[in-house]
């Protein structure tokens, strides 16, 4: 399957959605900083995994796909939630490259300088996402279920 | 005050970065990779470093690791619930956002919290 890169795709972005997405990153963070100033590293360490883009890029995705069906005179909605369903089962993918970023970040801190552990784990997480995307796109795991066919059938 | 003004700034900004490339890649699979990216953890290990030292990030980074797992848990409810019930995706993903801090604290809790 092909990956593409659609630069167009950013003026579909509002205003608010940028401002949104912007003050509720500011906030994860400070509220990361905040949890282990409190509570510790173990517990505060929790909300560097805090799912901070994809429940805003899920109703986005949705919120799109609507418009788009409703621009070509149909209802958009069960399809907008599948594609938003899709979305949050790639992000589920990606969480095993996100445990890998932590992997390398826990095993390599103590010996390394940040900088070079900041590349090795952005590596990882990316290898180990791709990794995962492409096995799930493999002959092996593919299969199309029943609401995915209904939602991409014609109208 | 000044650490957390830089951690809202490089927050924001980062978590922007990935939102933005999320929205411009497709298959919606492949960029939805990008909505599990490392993105707080990229904007705040580098201050925590500077102001606590390695040894305090590589604890942080060890409950991440977990905190990933009770995210891959959510990610995959909000799939199965978006694909099969006739729920909006803001619905759905608020209401199982304790999801992931109920696995997450649980994992770090029955793991238990050594540094």
């Amino acid at each position: 399957m092909m990956v593409q890169c659609k630069i167009g795709a950013i003026k579909g972005i509002l205003p608010h959605e940028w401002i949104t997405r912007f003050l509720f990153g500011g906030a994860v963070c400070v509220l990361a900083g905040l949890m282990s100033k409190w509570f510790g590293p173990e517990f505060g360490g929790l909300f560097l995994a805090f799912p901070a883009i994809f429940p805003a890029g899920a109703c986005l995705v949705e919120a799109h796909e609507r418009k788009h069906k409703a621009r070509a005179g149909f209802d958009g909605t069960q399809r907008g939630r599948t594609v938003a369903g899709i979305d949050a089962a790639g992000a589920a993918m990606g969480c095993v490259g996100l445990a890998g970023f932590a992997l390398v970040c826990w095993l390599s801190l103590r010996h390394l300088n940040a900088a070079a552990v900041f590349a090795l784990a952005t590596a990882a997480w990316f290898v180990v996402s791709m990794a995962v995307w492409r096995l799930r796109k493999s002959r092996i795991f593919r299969r199309r279920r029943p609401a995915v066919r209904q939602a991409f059938r014609p109208s | 005050m000044t650490e957390y003004i830089i951690r809202f700034l490089i927050g924001g900004a980062v978590v922007s970065i990935f939102a933005v490339l999320a929205e411009m890649l497709r298959p919606k699979s492949f960029a939805g990779l990008f909505s599990a990216a490392p993105s707080i953890a990229l904007a705040t290990i580098g201050i925590t470093i500077a102001r606590h030292g390695a040894a305090y990030a590589a604890v942080e980074s060890r409950s991440m690791i977990l905190a990933a797992m009770g995210f891959l848990v959510y990610a995959s409810a909000c799939s199965w619930v978006l694909m099969r019930k006739k729920v909006r995706a803001l619905t759905a993903t608020a209401a199982l956002l304790p999801v992931w801090f109920g696995v997450s604290a649980g994992l770090l809790w029955i793991l238990g919290a050594r540094p």
